[in-house]
Order: C-alpha cells, then sequence, then structure tokens
C-alpha cells in the first residue's frame, strides 16, 4: 500500500497540505509546469520539489475532479482516496499506509480546488486525446504551422467553400460527436461524384468547419444520408449545368430545440444553424464526395442551395397543416429532413386574395412559371407558404392534399399556347405531340410533386417557390429521412 | 508564440483519386460505340457521326442511358467496354 498526492501549484488548499505530505516522504506529482511547481516548492519550503504528472495522465487515469488529492493505491490500484482538505479522513488514510502526517493546525475541513482535468481547455484535449486512443476519431491531422493562418492555409489547400471555416480541430470534433449515439466510424453513405464514404466523424468534421452549432449534427447526418440516397441522384445534380442545388427542410421539435430560424427572415442571414446545416452538407459533398466548382459541379450559374440552404419548417398553431417530413411518413413525434434539388427561392405577392380559391389561382401562376411555362412534367417544385396566406388555406380547413389538387388542376394550359414558337417562343412543346391545341396539359407530373412547407414571419402576404430539377425517377426526387437513428 | 502549430483533421475522405492510365489506343479502332446519355438532340450528333464513321468504314453500335442524371448503369459500361474498341458519348444539349 502507497500514498500518492496530486496537487496544483495554484491552490491554496495544496499549499496547506503539501508541508505534511512533504515530511512524510509521500509521493507527490502537481498538475502544474515545471517552473511553477518548483516556485511552489520554494515558497513553501518543501524538501523535494514535486514530480509533474505529465500530460496529466494520472490525473486523468483516476478522473480527479478536485486536488490536493491523496490516494491510497495497493499494486496501482486504488483503495481509497480524500479530495481537498479533511483532516480526520487524510490521516485515517494516510494510516492505513502506514504513514502519519502531522496535520496540526490545519481547518479541519476545506473544499480543494477543481483538477485541472476539470478546466474545458484541458477537458477538451483529453477527450480528444481518448478518442484518437480509442479510434473513434481515425481522420488524418493536418499540421498547420505556427507561422500559417489556419483560415488560410485551410483555403489554400482546397477544403472550403471559399468563406472562412472553423478549424477542426480533434477537440471541437469530439465535443461534436458527444451529440449522436453513433459510433463515429459508422457509415452514413456514399457521396458521389467519387464515391467518398461520409462516416459520422467526416460529416462533423466539415460541420465544425462549416460552424455548427454541436447539437445541429443529428439534422446534419439525416440532411447527408438523404443527399447519399439512390433517388436524389447527387451525381446527376452535381454534373448538370442547370443551377439546383440540395434545399434542406427540417420539420420537427428538434428543429426549434437547436435554435433554427422557422420565422422571420428563415431563408436569410442572422440564424446560426440555418446559415450553416446545408454548408455542412454542401462541404461533406465537396471534401468527402469530391464534388468542386467549375471541376465536377458544372453549374452555369449555381445558386445559394450551392453554399447552403436550410429552414425550420414552422409547426406552431399557425400552422395549416403536419410538417413536410411528417406528411412524407416521418413519425409525428420524431424530427425529419427532406432534401430536394432546387433553384433559387422567389417571392410570390398576392396582397388581395381572402379565400383559398383565389390564393392558389395567384400561387398556381407563378408554379407555372418554374423553368419556363412552355416546359411541361419536367420540373417539380416546392412552395413554401407563408404565414399570412397559410392562415387563408387554414381558416378555410383546406388539407395539404386539396391544396395540392387544386394548384395541380390550376397549373394546366392549353396545349395550343405551349408549343414551339406560339408567341414568337422557340422553346415549348413539340409541335409532333400536339394533336388538339385546346387540349390541357399539366405543368406538374402530379398533384403530390408540388411538396407545400410552411414557415415564415407573421407578417407579409407572401409565399415563395422553388423551382425544381430533372424530376422523378429519371431525374431527382425529393428524400425525407427521421433524424431519430442519428441521435 | 506557440512554434507548435494547429493541428486539424482531415476532412476529406482520404482517397486519393485512383490511377487510371488511358486506354491503349489503335490506331483504327473497328467497332465504335455511340453513346447518347439522353439530352434533347443528343441523337441528332450522333446521327451525324455514325454516317461519318460508317463512310470510313467503322462498326458501329448505338447505345444509350436509361437518363442523363445518373451514371451510366455498370452493365452499360460492361458490355460497351467487351463489344467495342472506342465510345463516343454525346454530352450535351
Amino acid at each position: 500500500m502507497e500514498l500518492l498526492a496530486l496537487v496544483k501549484h495554484d491552490c491554496p488548499v495544496c499549499d496547506q497540505v503539501l508541508p505534511a505530505l512533504d515530511a512524510a516522504g509521500v509521493r507527490i506529482l502537481s498538475q502544474s509546469g515545471e517552473a511553477e511547481t518548483a516556485e511552489q516548492a520554494r515558497r513553501l519550503g518543501l524538501r523535494a520539489v514535486p514530480e509533474l504528472d505529465e500530460e496529466l495522465a494520472l490525473s486523468e487515469r483516476f478522473d480527479l475532479e478536485a486536488v490536493p488529492a491523496v490516494l491510497l493505491l495497493d499494486g496501482g490500484a486504488e483503495t481509497g482516496r480524500v479530495e481537498g482538505l479533511h483532516v480526520a479522513r487524510l490521516a485515517a488514510l494516510a494510516g492505513r499506509a502506514g504513514v502519519s502526517l502531522d496535520l496540526q493546525g490545519l481547518p479541519e475541513q476545506r473544499p480543494g480546488c477543481a483538477s485541472r482535468t476539470r478546466d474545458p481547455d484541458v477537458a477538451a484535449r483529453l477527450a480528444a486525446r481518448r478518442a484518437r486512443a480509442d479510434g473513434r476519431i481515425r481522420s488524418r491531422p493536418i499540421a498547420i504551422g505556427a507561422l500559417e493562418d489556419p483560415f488560410e492555409a485551410l483555403y489554400e489547400r482546397g477544403l472550403t467553400d471559399g468563406l472562412p471555416v472553423v478549424p477542426p480541430t480533434a477537440e471541437r470534433v469530439t465535443a461534436m460527436l458527444e451529440h449522436t449515439s453513433r459510433d463515429p466510424q459508422d457509415v452514413v453513405g456514399e457521396l458521389a461524384p467519387y464515391d467518398g464514404p461520409a462516416t459520422v466523424e467526416k460529416v462533423a468534421v466539415n460541420a465544425v468547419m462549416a460552424g455548427c452549432p454541436d447539437e445541429a449534427l443529428p439534422i446534419v447526418l439525416a440532411a447527408v444520408e438523404a443527399v447519399c440516397d439512390e433517388r436524389f441522384a447527387l451525381h446527376g445534380l452535381l454534373a448538370t449545368t442547370h443551377p439546383a442545388g440540395p434545399v434542406i427542410v427540417v420539420s420537427g421539435a428538434l428543429a426549434q430545440r437547436i435554435g433554427m430560424n422557422a420565422h422571420g427572415n428563415c431563408l436569410g442571414q442572422g440564424n446560426r444553424a440555418n446559415s450553416t446545416i446545408g454548408r455542412a452538407v454542401q462541404l461533406v459533398v465537396r471534401n468527402v464526395g469530391g464534388g468542386r466548382p467549375g471541376r465536377e459541379d458544372r453549374a452555369a450559374h449555381g445558386s445559394p442551395a450551392k453554399v447552403g440552404l436550410a429552414f425550420a419548417e414552422r409547426l406552431d398553431e399557425t400552422a395549416p397543416w403536419e410538417g413536410l417530413a411528417q406528411a412524407r411518413g416521418v413519425a409525428e413525434d420524431e424530427t425529419g429532413v427532406t432534401v430536394m434539388a432546387l433553384e433559387a427561392p422567389r417571392v410570390i405577392v398576392d396582397q388581395i386574395a381572402r379565400e383559398p380559391e383565389g390564393l392558389c389561382a395567384s400561387l398556381a401562376l407563378a408554379l407555372e412559371s418554374v423553368a419556363t411555362p412552355r416546359l411541361r412534367l419536367a420540373f417539380d417544385a416546392m412552395l413554401l407558404v407563408g404565414p399570412e396566406h397559410g392562415r387563408i388555406l387554414r381558416e378555410a380547413g383546406w388539407s395539404r392534399e386539396r391544396v395540392q389538387d387544386e394548384l395541380f388542376a390550376r397549373t394546366m394550359s392549353p396545349a395550343g399556347e405551349l408549343v414551339r414558337g406560339a408567341g414568337g417562343v422557340p422553346e415549348g412543346l413539340d409541335p409532333r405531340w400536339v394533336s388538339d391545341p385546346e387540349m390541357p396539359v399539366g405543368k406538374f407530373a402530379a398533384p403530390d410533386r408540388i411538396l407545400l412547407s410552411y414557415a415564415g414571419g407573421d407578417a407579409g402576404l407572401f409565399s415563395m417557390v422553388f423551382g425544381g430539377w430533372a424530376a422523378g425517377e429519371i431525374g431527382s426526387a425529393p428524400v425525407t429521412m427521421s433524424v431519430a437513428p442519428w441521435m | 508564440m506557440d512554434v507548435t502549430g494547429l493541428e486539424v483533421l482531415d476532412p476529406t475522405a482520404e482517397r486519393d483519386a485512383a490511377e487510371r492510365p488511358l486506354a491503349g489506343r489503335d490506331a483504327e479502332p473497328r467497332t465504335i460505340a455511340l453513346l447518347d446519355i439522353r439530352k434533347p438532340r443528343g441523337d441528332v450528333f450522333l446521327d451525324e457521326l455514325e454516317v461519318l464513321l460508317r463512310a470510313r468504314g467503322h462498326e458501329v453500335t448505338r447505345e444509350a442511358k436509361p437518363t442523363f442524371t445518373r451514371p451510366a448503369p455498370h452493365d452499360l459500361r460492361r458490355d460497351i467496354a467487351a463489344r467495342c474498341d472506342a465510345v463516343i458519348e454525346a454530352l450535351a444539349d
């Protein structure tokens, strides 16, 4: 049986106990640096300068809360400890090791100081070291020299989207990984175009870079799972010259819990989670999949979703329907993520409509214009209904399906107005397909190809329309995933 | 100054692109596949090419992807590689 004491230089309680431990020949290790430890020994007149607890290895091993800590070891195994100053208990512990401590004149009891392993920055470093040792973190380390600016260094290595990123240190990534129960080496999916395997760890590295709040990780994971889904056709979405990118709609309580914005300016700036979740997905596409603009990504113009576009649905008492993800199969009590290949959003203004029929007629006009009114059945769309428009639909008791049916019916146009050359416009339906100029031709392939979401500020008689890319089985279909498996 | 700098984690898949040497080039490939990726008017371009290639004495096979939005299926790629000496792809509109 032997005693081992752990102290630090800036702890007044350590100062009080150290002379007794030193006089009794107890092995003492300090959590402080060499110079501070020597200075403390000199100040207290100790016979020997304490050893150093290098890398806080023993402090971490014994998971100390406070110092001074005196441990009783039997062949290296702990059989008792006293943290802080407690004269009676210290004397008893020492007695079990056959050591007599001169504790006269010390207060009977005094709490110690926090162990350095509990300092937030030290705890983060130790957690990262454990994660590396356990194989939870396996990413190759990239050393950035002391004379390099980390922001410039990451940009120069081609790892960013052009905006500054948060340097993905092992400490930050380890902290983020605390927000999922999944093994960091679980594969979320394979990313086009080079089939890079996106592990939970790699997604977290990129989410840290994007500036994501740690607790947003499950949402980012579900969104990455969605874009990797075969139905989403990420390879084609990258390769196309069309501007669409993945727009992420988050429906459910987790969105609110992590502070996503479903209200005013939900598509704009100022909300960290909204601004970074889409960006995290795009950094995964870039870094894990290898899809880079001007190379694999051939978009002629691109769009905000290529930087990152995510928003939460507003599922409060004003909502006309359940969430988009829930309508697409996610359980009511779970949060879901819907990812859809979409162009930039555009406002639809109607400040006059007060009845659902008139409002749908108005919204249908804008939906007709997706891509060009002349192209039919090739594109889906998402309509983001604003609260003042949503109120009209809610008060009329119109279900999601009723609105979709109405919009589908109102986006029919006579074939003669859509044929190539009509009105002097070369684009349009191939004349070989048009036998009856009066025949109505749908804009969309089916009512449910018009996705409805709901969000926005209280005031403003506006909704937003997002046009899709090549749709359906031959193109990209929206994909909805529950966040639950990634919690 | 901290002389050790900063260590960050690699955000990439850590897989360098596989080295793929160009396939051997026959001076005069006998059979050439014309692959339509299903973009509008790709067939017009390939029709013209077929005429030109046949006039030069090449065998020509016409192939097509199911949709331009996805990579060519593995079976199609394997099939073309087995039967043809070269492939010409009509990329866009």
